[in-house]
């Protein structure tokens, strides 16, 4: 065999095994979502949705304290995490920007982003936690929040930066101080992409489990009471598909169906918002 | 810029305030794990805590060991599935693919990082654990049953909620990771330079060992100890399908514990002071090995802009 034709041969043989990567890739993207479709659809029921646990290995009830729960943290997570998050980026983006601090924070950001949320779960429960002696809606949404505000910080200080300058001297030209300058031009330009980082940033949480399981808890009951565990989507269904009732389950596949659908959305028509803003 | 207006003085301040929290809030992790695994850090030290095997919360014994052992193992295994894979799909979405196919089929492989990890946790129990204790481990021992060395490592009773599985899991969800940062590196390769290697009468593969991924290594580096980093703390994936049992076993097929998987099962448990401040003291383990994987990370990412922004 001549050397021209082993080049070729070697080619295809790599650009083969790539081709099978994407495939093995996607396959298990194809089966789990299949998986989680198929099973999760059987399993919906408005039930789901209306009633409220029943004891343990009876038939029937739904998972309302969980949504409405779930709902809650995720609500008051978004309440305290965005603002910080914005501010924040604003701060590295705009009065701070290319001083050393702003890159500090920006790559001290980039790391908490990756830093594992059951440890985030521990320091919650260390500091909200133990010292009241009592688990909390309020404790898991801080959490949440905790693990929201790098994500928004980074995505805001990006976006603030794809401003063009030339804008912002537009407006000091008009006499305008600093933050109506931010305020009011800088805000606007960026809008769509940090409400896009918002969503993102949502998504993420939304589907967060670890740093729930020392904080908000668990609570079979419904209840809105952010001082008092508050049960979650995420924590149900860990408890429910580790429990031995086949009733639980299935309303752990339906819930997992119901927040697989919900990230994905949303995640999707960030992605999308974010092309369609930032075509050239 | 002088910031003589007072509402532009104090809109200044709170945002430098709210940025700060990032900066607070890493130190406070920090501080707040280092107080309270104190209690644990003065009983067992630093080297007889990680060395130590026994996690017995009765004899008040605990040693790390048999957690990070389990953390490691996971990792790496899974980190040996997803490496090849990734840049495989790397290479795939950005030089082999046609056209029409790059974006969707790269969108859909982010897809895989969106799914939330207790989703790949209750599929990984009731479906890919079955599997796997059926089909996949079962040929696995028929195969290496009688290799040495190898047979090591595939001894048991295949149950399926083992350290296999749960590394194969761990490896589906760092794919992203790795693949997307390499898919941007790759990217950024000049196609001038592409190019004259093919004028050259280069094969495809050719350019893509000799010229793209050299010139993208930085980039391909920072994907892995992302990737890494993400892998080190997963929790909720590994906790279904590990069995948190502490012990060093050298089959696959056995369960095992992560340090995450342990913080999963035992914190709410945890009964004595000491158990409690042992926990914290995994969790400060955990929280030191990820940042400093995530921080090399975020080293060669940064190295690898400077050098494509020249």
């Amino acid at each position: 065999m001549n050397i021209q034709k082993r080049r070729k041969i070697e080619s295809f043989l790599a650009l083969s095994f790539s081709t099978a990567a994407a495939l093995f890739g996607l396959f298990w993207l194809i089966f789990i979502l299949s998986d989680v479709v198929i099973h999760g659809a059987a399993a919906l029921n408005l039930d789901l949705f209306t009633k409220d646990p029943v004891p343990p290995g009876a038939e029937g009830g739904g998972l309302r304290n969980a949504f409405v729960g779930q709902l809650l943290i995720t609500f008051f997570a978004t309440l305290i995490g965005v603002p910080v998050g914005v501010l924040g980026g604003t701060f590295i983006a705009e009065y701070a920007r290319g001083t050393k601090f702003a890159r500090i924070i920006s790559i001290l950001s980039d790391i908490m982003v990756s830093v594992p949320s059951i440890v985030i779960g521990t320091f919650i429960y260390a500091v909200l936690v133990k010292p009241t002696g009592q688990f909390s809606g309020w404790a898991g949404a801080i959490a949440l929040a905790v693990i929201m505000i790098p994500v928004v910080l980074r995505t805001t200080e990006d976006m603030l930066s794809l401003v063009p300058w030339t804008l912002r001297e537009a407006a000091f030209a008009l006499g305008a101080p600093y933050y109506k300058v931010i305020v009011q031009v800088v805000y606007r330009g960026a809008a769509t992409g940090i409400l896009t980082g918002i969503l993102l940033s949502m998504a993420r949480v939304a589907g967060e489990t670890a740093p729930l399981l020392f904080t908000s808890f668990n609570n079979a009951f419904f209840s809105t009471n952010m001082n008092q565990p508050v049960a979650s989507l995420t924590v149900t269904i860990f408890n429910y598909a580790m429990g031995p009732y086949e009733t639980w389950h299935q309303q752990a596949w339906a819930a997992s169906f119901v927040i697989t659908i919900f990230i994905l959305i949303i995640t999707i028509l960030g992605r999308l918002l974010i092309k369609w803003r930032y075509k050239k | 810029m002088k910031r003589k207006n007072p509402f532009d003085l104090s809109f200044s301040l709170l945002t430098a305030a709210a940025s700060a929290t990032v900066l607070l809030l890493m130190a406070g992790i920090f501080i707040i794990l280092v107080k309270e695994s104190s209690l644990s850090i003065e009983k067992f030290g630093i080297y007889k805590f990680i060395t130590t095997v026994d996690w017995d919360p009765v004899k008040e014994i605990f040693g790390a060991a048999t957690s990070i052992y389990g953390t490691f193992v996971t990792t790496l295994i899974a980190m040996l599935i997803a490496i090849p894979t990734a840049i495989g799909i790397a290479i795939f979405v950005t030089e082999a693919a046609p056209n029409f196919l790059k974006g969707p089929i790269g969108s859909a492989i982010e897809l895989l990082a969106a799914i939330p990890s207790i989703i790949y946790g209750m599929w990984g129990l009731f479906t890919l654990a079955p599997l796997m204790s059926r089909y996949i481990e079962p040929s696995l021992q028929k195969a290496f049953g009688d290799v040495p060395v190898l047979n090591i490592l595939f001894q048991g009773t295949p149950m399926g909620i083992d350290i296999l599985t749960a590394s194969l899991i761990l490896s589906i969800m760092i794919i992203p990771f790795t693949a997307s940062i390499s898919r941007d590196s790759f990217n950024l390769t000049p196609a001038v330079v592409k190019e004259s290697a093919y004028a050259m009468g280069a094969t495809k593969w050719e350019v893509i060992k000799n010229i793209v991924l050299p010139y993208s290594k930085l980039g391909v580096f920072g994907g892995i100890a992302l990737s890494l980093g993400r892998a080190l703390g997963e929790t909720m994936a590994v906790a279904f399908v590990l069995g948190n049992k502490h012990h060093i076993t050298a089959s696959l097929l056995d369960p095992a514990s992560t340090i995450t998987v342990t913080l999963a099962n035992e914190f709410t448990e945890a009964d004595t002071d000491l158990y409690l401040s042992s926990l914290f003291y995994l969790a400060l383990v955990l929280f030191i090995l990820s940042f400093v994987v995530l921080a090399v990370a975020k080293f060669f990412l940064l190295r690898a802009e400077r050098r494509y922004s020249r």
